[in-house]
Order: C-alpha cells, then structure tokens, then sequence
C-alpha cells in the first residue's frame, strides 16, 4: 500500500474511532454522575459503584457467570484443541466431513437456534437447567472458536520438530507435550480467553439453557436494560468495560513480548548456524 | 500419533461431544418442528410449562406432521419477519461497508508502527459486552438521551428525533457492533495490495481517485465480500439488536423466535422458525465458503 497518509485519511480515522468509542465512553463518564437523571450531570460521584457493589444479586449473578465461564473456557480449550489437533493432523478417518461440519456450523449458527436446539436436548434427556447446562451449551459453541485458533496455530507448525522427537523415542502423547504443546501455547491461551470472554458475554444461550436460580449477569443485565438507562448500570457497565480493556491490553503486551523473544530466539538460532 | 488405540480415543472425544450436543439437539428441533404444536409443550420447567404434561411431549413424538409450516406459511406475520431481517441485514451491512471502507482504508495506509495498536483499537470494543455496547445506544438515541439533547442545544431541531424503538436505530446497532468484523478483513486485503502497482499508475497519469477506482477497489473486493458476508449472517438472526432497540414494529425473525419461545410458549412454531432461518442461512454460507475457498487458493 501506498503511504501517503491524507487528511482524509486521518479523518476518516477519527471519525471511525469516536464512532467506536464515544457510546462506551459516554457510559463510563456517566457512571459517576452524582445525578439520578442519566442526561444531566449533577457533580462527581461514585456512589453507584458502591451501589452495584453493595447488590447482592447483581454480585451473585457476577459469580455464577465467573464460574461458568471458568469452566466452560476450558472445557472448551481442551475439547478444541483436539478437535483442532484431530482436524489438523489425523488425515482421513471414517466421518471426518461430518466432523469438520460440526466444527464450523456452530460459528454461523444463530445463537437463538443453537440456544433452543440445546434446550429441547436438555428436556429431552431430563437434565435439570442450571450450571451445567449452561456450562456445557457454552463449551459446546466456544469449542469451535477455540478449535479454529489452534487449528491455524497447528497448521504452521514445523512437524518434523514432532517426527524428530517420535524418532528419539518419545511416545506420542510426551512428543505432544513436550514438543508441540509449548509451540501452540500462545494459541491456547487465546482460545482460552477467547472462550472465556464468549462465556462472559452470552445472553441468548444462557437464557435458553438457564434454570431457577441460575441468571448469569447478562441476563440480569438484560432485564435491567430492558426496563431503561440508569446510573447503577451504567457504574456496572463500566466496570466490565475496565476489566475487559485491562485484560486485553495485558494479553497483547504479552503477546507482543512472546513475539520478539520468538524472533530472538531465531536470531540467535541462526546465528549459531 | 501412529497408534490406534489413543488415535481413535482422541478422535471419538470431541466427536461425540459434538454429536450429542450439536447433532442431536438439532435433530431434536427438526422433529419437534415436525411434531403437533399443541403437544409439543415441555414436560416441565415451571417457567415455561402451563397446562401440558409429560404426556403431551410423548405424544408429539408419536405424531410428526407439517402442521408447524403449514402455520409459518399461512400467517403473514413471519413472512413478513423473515423479509423484513433479510431487508434489514442487507442494508445495514451496507452502511457498515460504507463506513468501515474508510476507516480500513487510512489504517492500512498509516505509519507501519501505529497499525499494531489501530488493530487494537478497533478490536477492544468487539471484547466489551455486546449487551453494553447496545445499551450504550439507549442512551444516545432516546428520546432525552444524548443525540437529542445535543441536537437541540445547538438549534438544529426543536422537536426530539424519535430514532429510538425505530428500524433506523435497529440499523445503528448493527453496524456499531459488526464494525470489527467489516473492517478487519477490508484491512487485510488492503494492506495486502503492493503500492508499487498505484505508483506505476500514477507515473502512467493516472489521477489518485482513478487509480482508486482502477486498482484499489477491485484488489480490496476479497475484503469487501468476506466482510459483507461476516456481518450479513450474523445480523439475519440477530435477537438482543432488534429486541433493545427496535420497536414492536420491528420484525426480525430472531426475535420472533424468542418470543413464540418465551412469550407464547410454542415450542413447535419456534422450531419451526429455527428450522426456516437455518434454510435461508445455507445460501449465503454456502456463498461465502466457496468465496473463502476460491480466495485461499487465489493466495496460495
């Protein structure tokens, strides 16, 4: 691409990126509005935090969200990854279509239907709703996220690194370990936390799934929302937005820290050459 | 990985994991959708179930007809919803190429070390809450939220827009979250174009818009159909968007499921319905495999 970076470039920039970002903010400043009013600014407060911290259902509903996404995101990493592993590396078997279908249909399916679909499951099979239903139909959708992040990993991975360790006397499963494992990390851990903020976010599957004392905050985030704007929800809001920011901007300094030892360590590999 | 033995333990995990929570529950919606909509209420949860019992979901298996189709064709209401979502996603996935293009545009025209953290930046909203971002436009657009308020301090209108409980507020919800997913592949083909080609176009006399036109656009289009379609499925099904933000009026087929589901309480109609959306889904999927399969290749 050319580089000739114009005004209209950068405006288009600004413009997209206050798009993005000033609904989100407008929450945020408004999270500590003294006021009731959510439109008028009545001085600095941040009384609602207090208010949000102090509510007992919000905070259970937060716990019981944690929790299955805990769960659920690794239930997910684990299943994915050997769906990705099984994708990648097994070659032909009996029904590997079939299995490749399954691992990409859920990415398109809507969310309604994959939530109604796993609900007349869990009547037909007479699971009580609860956690683990959730728990499971979140597993289920994130595991093919998960099996496409680690599937792109796996597919660049030098296999002969494995077919060495395979010669050396390694069995499979210590080869995968040793050897593979530390290579694709950084792709399950992303698969992790991609699986883990999905989790955080459903609303559509955990309502469908979802049993007597069982609202994930979303849900109750969703009943609030529906009834209007107000400042408690808006010092909620920002909270999640913190975390979510904080935690992103971790995992991308990380990132970015793992990438320039990786191309030391090629330096240095090919240095020693 | 040569045994067979842990080999086929390690296939059969994930597979039958799938199979019984992704192949059977969707077996389960065909043949409840199949089944007689009267019966087909659930055994129990005393959310949902009034009258029927166990027996009635028996029964329904005994009994499979069309009935439920029969119903979705007949009454107006959900030809008009499964329309009406098609409509809506197509123009909002519209708008959301008209203003993403720009904005994939500059990134990928920036200085190399700003694009690391401009990807980043149009990343992070896509990580918050959708629910959040969705409420955020509540307040904005309501009738003494932010945009009214500010429209009317600076004289512009004297008279609150009524965008919120709109199709037009439906649009801006789809476009503000499916943005990520529009610019993201239009920034990787753009990036991807050599600017040796423009420069050569532009020693030749072409004019920058020309050259635009002649060579950036058509080597963008991969970009431009992976995004429309990334947003265009999605927003098909979409149920929080329309529900949050859309009136009574706004009929999408998302959320006419959810409410046969929830509010109606007939599970064989939201089967039914389910079974529908899925079928108008397959072309547009089908589309954009082949157009990712083609583009791979035309990569590779």
């Amino acid at each position: 691409m050319i580089r000739r970076f114009n005004m209209f470039n950068l405006t288009s920039l600004t413009f997209g990126l206050a798009f993005l970002y000033l609904p989100l903010l407008l929450v945020v400043i408004y999270s500590f509005n003294d006021s009731r009013l959510v439109t008028v600014w009545g001085g600095f407060s941040t009384k609602w935090y207090g208010i949000v911290l102090n509510n007992e259902a919000y905070l259970a509903a937060a716990w019981i969200t944690l929790r299955i996404a805990f769960v659920s995101a690794t239930l997910a990493t684990v299943l994915g990854t050997l769906s990705a592993v099984v994708m990648v590396r097994m070659g032909r078997f009996p029904g590997r279509t079939l299995f490749s279908g399954m691992i990409y249909a859920p990415l398109v399916m809507p969310e309604v239907v994959t939530g109604l679909s796993l609900l007349l499951l869990f009547v037909a099979i007479g699971l009580d709703r609860g956690f683990w239903t959730i728990t499971i139909a979140h597993a289920t959708f994130a595991m093919c996220y998960a099996s496409v992040v680690v599937s792109s990993r796996l597919a660049s991975f030098d296999r002969s690194l494995e077919d060495a360790a395979l010669d050396l006397g390694c069995t499979p499963f210590s080869a995968f370990r040793q050897v593979t494992l530390p290579v694709i990390a950084p792709a399950v851990i992303s698969a992790w936390l991609l699986s883990f903020t999905l989790s955080l976010d459903d609303l559509v599957i955990a309502t469908f799934t979802s049993g007597p004392g069982s609202t994930t905050l979303p849900m109750k985030l969703y009943s609030s929302v529906r009834l209007g704007v107000s400042p408690e929800i808006n010092a909620l809001s920002s909270m999640l937005i913190g975390i979510v920011t904080l935690g992103v901007i971790a995992a991308s300094l990380i990132n970015r820290r793992q990438e320039r030892r990786q191309q030391q360590d090629t330096r240095a590999a090919a240095a020693a050459a | 990985m040569s045994t067979s033995g842990p080999r086929r333990l390690l296939i059969l995990l994930p597979y039958l994991w799938l199979g019984l929570f992704f192949l059977v529950p969707f077996l389960i919606v065909i043949k409840i959708a199949l089944s007689d909509s009267v019966t087909a209420s659930p055994p129990y949860a005393p959310t949902f179930s009034l009258d029927e019992g166990l027996a009635g979901l028996r029964a329904a298996f005994a009994a499979l007809d069309f009935e439920n189709f029969v119903w979705l064709a007949e009454d107006g209401i959900y030809l008009k919803a499964y329309l009406n979502s098609v409509k809506v996603a197509a123009i909002a996935t519209l708008l959301t190429l008209m203003i993403g293009y720009p904005v994939a545009y500059a990134m990928a025209k920036a200085p190399q070390d700003w694009r690391k953290t401009l990807l980043l930046l149009v990343i992070l909203p896509f990580w918050t809450s959708f629910l959040i971002r969705i409420y955020a436009w509540i307040g904005i657009l309501k009738n003494e939220g932010f945009l009214n308020l500010t429209l009317m301090k600076l004289g512009l209108i004297d008279q609150p827009l009524a965008i919120m409980h709109t199709e037009i507020a439906v649009y801006i919800g789809i476009v503000y979250s499916y943005l990520p997913f529009m610019i993201l592949p239009l920034y990787a083909s753009l990036e991807r174009i050599d600017g040796r080609l423009l420069e050569a176009a532009e020693d030749l006399g072409c004019s920058a818009f020309a050259a635009f036109r002649q060579i950036t656009l058509p080597l963008s289009l991969p970009g431009v159909v992976a995004g429309c379609f990334l947003v265009f499925i999605p927003a098909i099904g979409e149920f929080v968007i329309p529900d949050l933000l859309g009136g009574s009026g706004t009929l999408m087929i998302g959320k006419t499921l959810w409410l046969e589901f929830f509010s109606n309480r007939d599970w064989g109609v939201a089967a039914a319905v389910a079974i529908v959306l899925l079928t108008i889904l397959i072309v547009p999927i089908v589309l954009f495999q082949r157009h990712q399969q083609k583009h791979q290749e035309e990569l590779g």
